[in-house]
């Protein structure tokens, strides 16, 4: 049954924050990503939160994959998902409840979050337990990294600021604050990374 | 003509039934009531001349919401107009005017007549504005910025937008209305709220498996067009947050209703609009770097500035 990767722990985590970052690479869980990337502090809170629960999804799922009917695995997952967003919902509102108020109903979200389900789908499912631990380490890293790296842009061009503390002492474009930027924002960073690549691919072949 | 007239008769019955609230009023004190101008106002306005100097004494007036009868609203003054009929009751703190307010006065006049009197927005009206608020100015999907894995992966063919849209319309408004019931019944009277996630994702997957088997079996060739989408709802944000904002705000029945219904088909009209562009645009020369999905979120973000010009709008 078990379809060991042939990846070491590492290549797992890296896979995770490059190859196959989950907003950048495989655009799921863009909700947040538009919705609330507007700080550093932000997208490193949620990530926190997502980290944890795809860590936990992941390893509940690859322990009990054995036992779980395939018919009923999509519903497994999702309400697997739903204890563990409960946990954390519970966790935050108990030891940080400002940054909880912040994130609002995002929290909760989480259970919705296409990554998670794809991912207990796609690895944990067919998985040992360690590798489905390092692959959801990967994952929840990737996502905390494109967030904080969308809330850097966001923050330092919206208010000059960098996790609170003035760095430019001027506000470049304000527009960056607005919800709506995050539209904006993934969008010319997705160009960005996708001429990078054109770029480094162009340089290869010269 | 016959079936005209069975519509007519229905929609008559409707409007009845929801409109029977608004003429339980009744006091032959007070001639009309209703929500003033500013955010913490109401006028009442009475039946005949009275005294200046009762009327426009606070301690007079117990003010409270229908459903917490303990908790009175603080009163800032009352102010009677030159007519002597209008008066304009001014809280400290500006009201919920979704909910129904308990007002009763006394020492109206002379012998100490007591009124109590019912104030609440027309009923019909506020929910046409819950519906229209999900469906326009709160839409889901361009100013909350919920649902758009869906929305992006979906949006690129007009025919796929509408199975979407149309499918995930259905299962909002089922679950929606089966998760107020398990709220209203059984989370809250057993002080269960901290299952609400487990409890409303379940009732989700729940609607989902359902609709699938039973499509499958009923109407296969209706199975055929909608069956990939179902899958895809759960993934849709949106599925869950309506759950929580019922549950928050607690809405009542129709109330909830109408809330489902917006959200489906704000985010109907959200993959049409967006599927259109989306078509047009392979044919259009787009630079390189951001052929495909960055140029679809560039082209969402108009489409939430657009949005951003109903905001502030405000029916009744």
């Amino acid at each position: 049954m078990t379809v060991a990767t042939d990846k070491t722990n590492l290549q797992l985590v890296v896979n995770g924050i490059l190859n196959e970052n989950p907003i950048f690479r495989l655009v799921l869980s863009m909700c947040p990503a538009v919705g609330i990337s507007t700080t550093v502090m932000n997208g490193f809170m949620l990530g926190i939160a997502v980290l944890f629960v795809q860590v936990c999804s992941s390893c509940t799922i690859a322990l009990f994959k054995n036992v779980i009917h395939p018919r009923i695995r999509i519903p497994t997952y999702t309400l697997t998902i739903a204890t563990w967003v409960t946990v954390i919902d519970m966790v935050l509102a108990a030891y940080l409840p400002e940054a909880y108020a912040k994130m609002g109903i995002f929290i909760k979200l989480i259970v919705a979050f296409a990554i998670i389900t794809m991912r207990l789908e796609m690895f944990a499912s067919k998985e040992s337990v360690n590798a489905s631990f390092w692959d959801g380490i990967g994952m929840g890293l990737g996502f905390m990294f494109g967030m904080m790296a969308l809330g850097f842009v966001r923050e330092l061009l919206g208010m000059g600021t960098l996790l609170g503390y003035d760095v430019l002492g001027f506000k470049p474009l304000l527009f960056f604050v607005l919800p709506l930027a995050g539209f904006f924002c993934v969008g010319l960073m997705m160009a960005f990374f996708n001429y990078i690549e054109i770029v480094y691919k162009r340089a290869k072949r010269a | 003509m016959n079936t005209n007239h069975t519509l007519r008769r229905i929609l008559l019955s409707l409007v009845l039934l929801l409109g029977l609230p608004v003429l339980a009023q009744g006091q032959e004190l007070i001639a009309d009531q209703d929500f003033g101008k500013g955010p913490n106002e109401i006028v009442v306005t009475f039946a005949g001349t009275v005294d200046r100097a009762m009327v426009e004494d606070p301690a007079n007036y117990r003010v409270y919401e229908e459903q917490d009868p303990d908790i009175l609203l603080a009163l800032e003054s009352v102010v009677l107009a030159a007519d002597q009929k209008t008066a304009t009751l001014t809280f400290k703190e500006p009201l919920n005017a979704r909910l129904s307010h308990v007002v009763t006065i006394s020492h109206l006049s002379e012998g100490g007549g007591t009124a109590a009197f019912t104030v609440m927005k027309p009923y019909l009206g506020y929910l046409f504005s819950i519906l229209i608020g999900a469906l326009l100015i709160n839409n889901f999907v361009f100013t909350k910025y919920l649902g758009l894995c869906v929305f992006f992966g979906t949006s690129k063919r007009k025919d796929t937008a509408k199975g979407m849209g149309l499918t995930f319309t259905m299962v909002i408004v089922v679950s929606a209305i089966m998760s107020w019931f398990f709220y209203q019944f059984i989370l809250k009277p057993y002080g269960l709220n901290f299952l609400q996630i487990v409890v409303f994702i379940g009732l989700v997957s729940l609607t989902v498996q359902a609709v699938d088997t039973v499509l499958r079996k009923v109407n296969p060739a209706l199975f055929n067009a909608f069956g990939v989408y179902l899958v895809l709802v759960i993934a849709n944000c949106v599925i869950i947050a309506v759950p929580l904002i019922l549950a928050d705000n607690e809405y009542k029945f129709w109330e909830s209703f109408m809330l489902a219904l917006g959200a489906g088909g704000g985010f109907l009209l959200a993959l049409y609009l967006m599927s259109s562009v989306r078509e047009r645009m392979e044919l259009a020369n787009i630079p390189r770097t951001f052929k495909g999905v960055p140029i679809a979120f560039i082209v969402a973000g108009q489409f939430a500035l657009a949005f951003l010009g109903f905001s502030g709008l405000v029916i009744f």
